[in-house]
């Protein structure tokens, strides 16, 4: 069975951003978009900067390092210097509590 | 000897020092990130209707005396296609992406810095700032040979350096820089671009001999040429005279105050040192981000002439240095 993890309450994540998870050894970037979150890998794929000191518009996030763009949806790199899509996870949110089922 | 400046062999190596980063409260970073169509289409859109207004007032005045006041004003804005080249291929201008796309292909044409390759070749030098053998983009090399940096004042030395390398591309050759940092899956579309700009270069030239005229080169690829002092003057003032091979944008990179007409045509890109910590910040949120930071940063030279009076001396100094090669 699907196992979902705990990650913050929905109001520790700003409207249009995105926040840092680590657990496991394992670093997440967490979003949140009009009322839906997501979940990726939290490197990026480039240089294996955090994405949560990105910026996040609308559906895409942008890398801190070069600018390089992924669809928060389904983790697609969205053209240079990303050339390698972003693992995503499946994410919602229950009793106000983001949660996220981890690889 | 072989170049050190140059890539060498681990060029493309991770490197794990760590950077100095300032502290910037988060909500403050992510509202200086936002990009802004408004202010980019009033500030690119002046830009292009100077450089219509005085690209006109040239052509009409073509032939008589009056031409050169406004081909030199034509010249400058041209040139300054480099520091707006440089922006777009940031993605910062403009939230609308077509338009920044479209932007910059055009800027980079007008530079001569064919977009694919210096995207990389740029990302490059934000991961590796200053770093000799890793950086692909350090202006000023030692020892400085004060030759070829003025011939620069005309473009004549990276201008000549770009089109060969545009010629080599569109060849099928990338060159040895570029097979560092331009990943195989990408080459075709350097390649495609640079054959793009030699079909344009030849049209130009057919339009010369067809008219009879040098007024298609006075317009088109020239001006980054004749206009193109201010644009070295000011991308001399990034880094030049400051050191090599350090983790720490305050150390390899200078930030100097200046005018609101340098500024326009630089872009605000004089906030250097602003604008390596934190890229994605678009050139109109600089001026903001140089006060958030500034009490972590040196103080800035007061204007272009103070940070020239640091510069000369410490060219003319390293016209006898010795490069050193860092190891990470
Ligand atoms: S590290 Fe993310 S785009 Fe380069």
């Amino acid at each position: 069975m699907a196992h979902w993890t705990e990650v913050c309450a929905l109001d520790d994540i700003d409207n249009e951003d995105v926040m840092r998870f680590d657990h496991n050894n394992h670093t997440y970037a967490v979003y949140r978009l009009n009322g839906k979150v997501y979940a990726t890998d939290g490197l990026c794929t480039h240089e294996k900067v955090h994405l949560a000191d990105g910026l996040v518009m609308e559906h895409v996030v942008e890398c801190p390092k070069h600018n390089g763009r992924f669809d928060i949806r389904d983790g697609r790199a969205l053209g240079a210097p990303v050339c390698v899509h972003l693992k995503t996870y499946p994410a919602k949110v229950e009793g106000g509590q983001v949660l996220v089922q981890l690889g | 000897m072989s170049n050190p400046y140059a890539l060498r062999g681990d060029a493309d190596a991770a490197d794990s020092t760590p950077w100095f980063s300032p502290s910037i409260d988060r909500k403050l970073l992510k509202q200086l990130m936002q990009r802004n169509d408004r202010h980019s289409l009033w500030n690119y859109g002046l830009w292009l209707a100077l450089l219509l207004a005085s690209g006109t007032a040239g052509v009409l005045a073509w032939g008589t005396w009056w031409c050169l006041p406004a081909f030199a004003v034509y010249g400058i804005l041209y040139a300054s296609a480099d520091h707006r080249a440089h922006e777009l291929s940031h993605g910062t201008p403009f939230k609308t992406r077509w338009l920044n796309e479209a932007l910059y292909q055009l800027a980079g044409f007008m530079t001569l810095h064919e977009g694919h390759y210096w995207r990389w070749s740029h990302t490059r030098h934000h991961t590796h700032t200053l770093m000799v053998g890793r950086d692909a983009e350090i202006a000023v090399h030692q020892p400085v040979r004060l030759g070829g940096l003025l011939l620069d004042l005309f473009f004549l030395k990276s201008g000549a350096a770009q089109i060969a390398n545009i010629l080599r591309h569109a060849c099928g050759q990338i060159t040895p820089d570029g097979l560092h940092f331009i990943p195989e899956a990408e080459r075709p579309k350097v390649i495609r671009a640079s054959r793009i700009y030699v079909a344009i270069f030849l049209a130009l030239l057919a339009a010369c001999v067809l008219l009879h005229s040098l007024l298609p080169l006075v317009l088109l690829v020239g001006p980054r040429f004749y206009g193109g002092a201010l644009t070295q003057v000011f991308n001399l003032t990034q880094h030049a005279g400051l050191d090599e091979n350090v983790h720490d944008h305050r150390a390899s990179t200078r930030t100097f105050h200046t005018n609101p007409v340098f500024r326009f045509l630089y872009a605000n890109m004089n906030y250097h040192v602003e604008h390596h910590m934190f890229p994605m910040v678009p050139y109109h949120a600089l001026p903001q981000l140089h006060a958030a930071i500034q009490s972590q940063c040196p103080a800035p030279a007061p204007s272009l002439w103070a940070a020239w009076r640091d510069i000369l001396p410490a060219l003319l100094r390293q016209r006898r240095a010795a490069v050193a090669v860092v190891s990470v």
